[in-house]
């Protein structure tokens, strides 16, 4: 049996859409970093550190709170669940920021906490340790979102147990802006809603749902 | 069906080869002097660095192509050439694939290199240019996980071996000693001020290393007596904080019992385990407390940081590299660093090279983000 | 030593992104990690760079920062005892 999406959610361009909806959004003249956290601060979620992240765990963690309100975390197995992203630029804004307080030996500053965030995978930790999630983890680069190789490396974590659900996404940001497509899937015993099976196709068609 | 690791390549401080490294490592050599380059950092450090005289050299023998390349993408280059000068494998074959494993790819490109598209700071451009230069078809696959990004990036060679598209992946990793790793590490108050020592009573903090190596994986349904097989592998987070590792070692125990389920193998059938061993206080209090609720507190522990430093990206290829020797020559490599135990849980710790038939050995690893990775290897 | 207290806030917010969180809201007293005001042991790493890239105040052993991080107070009476004049 194929894993079905549950939920799905995507942020850019100002705007949050859950499900294909758009649930949030604020006016293009808004700082995207800005719009980042008005967005979480819309969840009604109280998390502090939330504001300590870099940009893309933000992002990400944004996504996740979005996505994790709709799914129910009483419904799920947080201890098989894994978490797989991928994206373009790896970390790279954040290094950017990084080598700025190291750049120069007269103002020689490095940051633990820029430092800290300049791995792509950190932004899984911090889902992870939000929503208890301690199964599989990966962070894969690459030049666009693959749904090809997305299906195939998580519809193959299922087939050998090793998850019972998997946040996957797409998580991406430059200097300009920014863009997460996030969703669940799951494989349940009794699934009722056929719709959205984990294949290239559907993931292809989620993925573009709000392009129009 | 089965996988089996048919060649490698470890380029680092202690040489060029798997076989020169694996020699090194037998003899209880390390890597790590004492750096005074106040570009890399504004006071001397500790670090295991390459060669550089032999790896221009060796480049300048082996390139003939003339294209620039930055040091990272040398190492790379010749660290798959030489592991695929062992086979008789077609790197520009469809069947063949390309995983890189990096932490931070080409970051030293944050400051502008002359005659180095800035564009290859980009982790999947490093991997199109590896894939170009050996005329390889596919797309070069990039893992970036913090520290276990080679185990990982072997369970995902793995598991693409097991769909039908691959006969052969080819894993390659690799990370350097920069400004910006060495400053990031220091900002951590991570860095031992004397050559670290893994599960050390007096262990203070790691040693950085640079790295490059490869591993070259093969589907095959004939495996032969000897062949090292890959058995199990599996990721797990701990969910508890992104740069501390857990204190119930949580994360770790959950990917050690998922790789061995997937391989089928018992705990108490292991032989062995190469540890990821960083020689920080809470990353090896973190693996005892694995190892022990595992029950595996009897087997035989050891870690190659010592030797090595910590190689990053890099880290999980080359220490699977040199374990898959260890199992073909039935030795247990030491622990250089280590003299006195002093860990939450005990531990037996190689000190000196240890003869024992190894058919089943468990490889470690533990990164930032709370991310932990095991590794199963079975000999036929 | 008002002057330096209520400096040591404001920077300590901005350093630390302490969102919603104001100087009125931080009582100098309080201890800064755990209960009071929740920091972690990255701020920790964080509170040492603070210290020399604001102060020019070195910390040589790292253990020390449990002493000296206890409280805003604690922070500021360091900073007095060590600051070059």
């Amino acid at each position: 049996m194929t894993p079905q999406i549950t939920a799905f959610c995507h942020i850019k361009k100002n705007q949050v859409f859950l499900n294909g909806k758009r649930i949030f959004s604020t006016g293009p003249e808004v700082d995207m970093r800005e719009f980042v956290k008005a967005a979480f601060r819309n969840t009604g979620t109280k998390y502090p550190k939330f504001f300590k992240m870099d940009d893309y765990s933000k992002l990400g963690f944004l996504a996740a709170e979005v996505l994790m309100k709709e799914v129910g975390e009483s419904t799920i197995e947080a201890k098989s669940t894994g978490i797989v992203f991928s994206n373009r630029h790896s970390t790279l804004t954040t290094d950017q920021l990084f080598q700025d307080s190291i750049q120069s030996d007269d103002a020689f500053f490095p940051s633990p906490s820029v430092f800290v965030y300049t791995l792509p995978n950190i932004m899984a930790g911090e889902i992870a340790i939000r929503h208890h999630f301690t199964g599989e983890n990966a962070f894969f680069v690459s030049s666009a979102f693959d749904p090809d190789w997305h299906t195939f490396y998580i519809n193959q974590l299922f087939e050998s147990k090793k998850i019972s659900a998997c946040l996957s996404g797409w998580v991406e940001m430059d200097d300009q802006s920014l863009e997460a497509f996030v969703y669940f899937v799951e494989k349940r015993k009794n699934q009722q809603n056929e719709s959205m099976q984990h294949t290239v196709e559907e993931l292809n068609n989620l993925y573009k749902i709000n392009d129009k | 069906m089965a996988v089996r690791f048919v060649s490698s390549n470890i380029i680092s401080s202690l040489g060029f080869s798997t076989e020169e490294n694996f020699q090194n490592l037998l003899h209880g050599k390390a890597g790590i002097q004492t750096i005074n380059d106040p570009l890399l950092y504004p006071a001397p450090f500790l670090a295991a660095c390459i060669h550089q005289a032999e790896l221009e050299e060796r480049w300048i023998e082996t390139n003939q192509k003339e294209v620039a390349s930055t040091r990272l993408e040398k190492m790379l280059i010749l660290s798959i050439t030489e592991a695929l000068s062992k086979t008789k494998i077609d790197i520009s074959s469809s069947r063949t694939a390309i995983l890189l494993s990096t932490t931070k790819g080409n970051i030293d490109l944050l400051n502008l290199i002359e005659s180095i598209d800035p564009e290859r700071l980009l982790l999947w451009k490093l991997g199109e240019f590896i894939g170009h230069y050996f005329g390889n078809p596919n797309p070069v696959r990039v893992v970036t996980n913090a520290c276990i990004s080679g185990v990982l990036a072997i369970n995902t060679a793995a598991m693409m071996l097991k769909g039908e598209r691959f006969d052969h992946i080819i894993v390659v990793g690799g990370d350097l000693v920069t400004r910006f790793v060495v400053s990031g590490f220091m900002s951590f108050l991570s860095l031992s001020e004397t050559p670290c020592k893994p599960f050390d009573r007096d262990r203070d903090g790691l040693s950085l290393g640079e790295a490059a190596g490869t591993l070259i994986l093969e589907k095959t349904s004939f495996p032969e007596q000897g062949d090292i097989l890959f058995s199990g592998g599996a990721t797990a987070n701990d969910a508890n904080h992104i740069s501390g590792p857990s204190r119930t070692a949580e994360g770790s125990v959950i990917a050690i019992q998922n790789a061995l389920n997937e391989s089928g193998i018992a705990a108490q059938d292991i032989d062995h385990i190469n540890a990821h061993g960083t020689a920080t206080r809470y990353n090896d209090d973190m693996e005892s407390i694995a190892i022990q609720r595992l029950g595996l507190s009897e087997l035989p522990v050891n870690s190659f940081k010592g030797s090595w430093g910590h190689t990053l990206g890099a880290a999980g290829i080359i220490e699977t590299a040199a374990l898959i020797e260890s199992m073909k020559a039935d030795t247990i490599l030491p622990t250089v660093g280590f003299n006195m135990p002093g860990t939450t849980e005990n531990l037996i710790v190689t000190k000196k090279p240890l003869s024992k038939p190894l058919h089943t050995c468990l490889k470690l690893a533990s990164g930032f983000g709370g991310c932990n990775a095991a590794l199963v290897l079975n000999k036929k | 030593m008002e002057a330096l207290i209520e400096k040591l806030k404001e920077q300590i917010i901005k350093q630390l992104n302490l969102e919603d969180i104001t100087p009125a809201d931080i009582n100098e007293e309080d201890s800064l990690f755990g209960e009071g005001l929740g920091l972690d042991s990255i701020d920790a790493l964080e509170l040492i760079v603070l210290l020399e890239k604001e102060y020019g105040i070195r910390i040589e052993n790292p253990k020390d920062g449990q002493k000296i991080f206890f409280s805003i107070k604690t922070m500021a009476e360091f900073i007095q005892e060590h600051q070059k004049k």
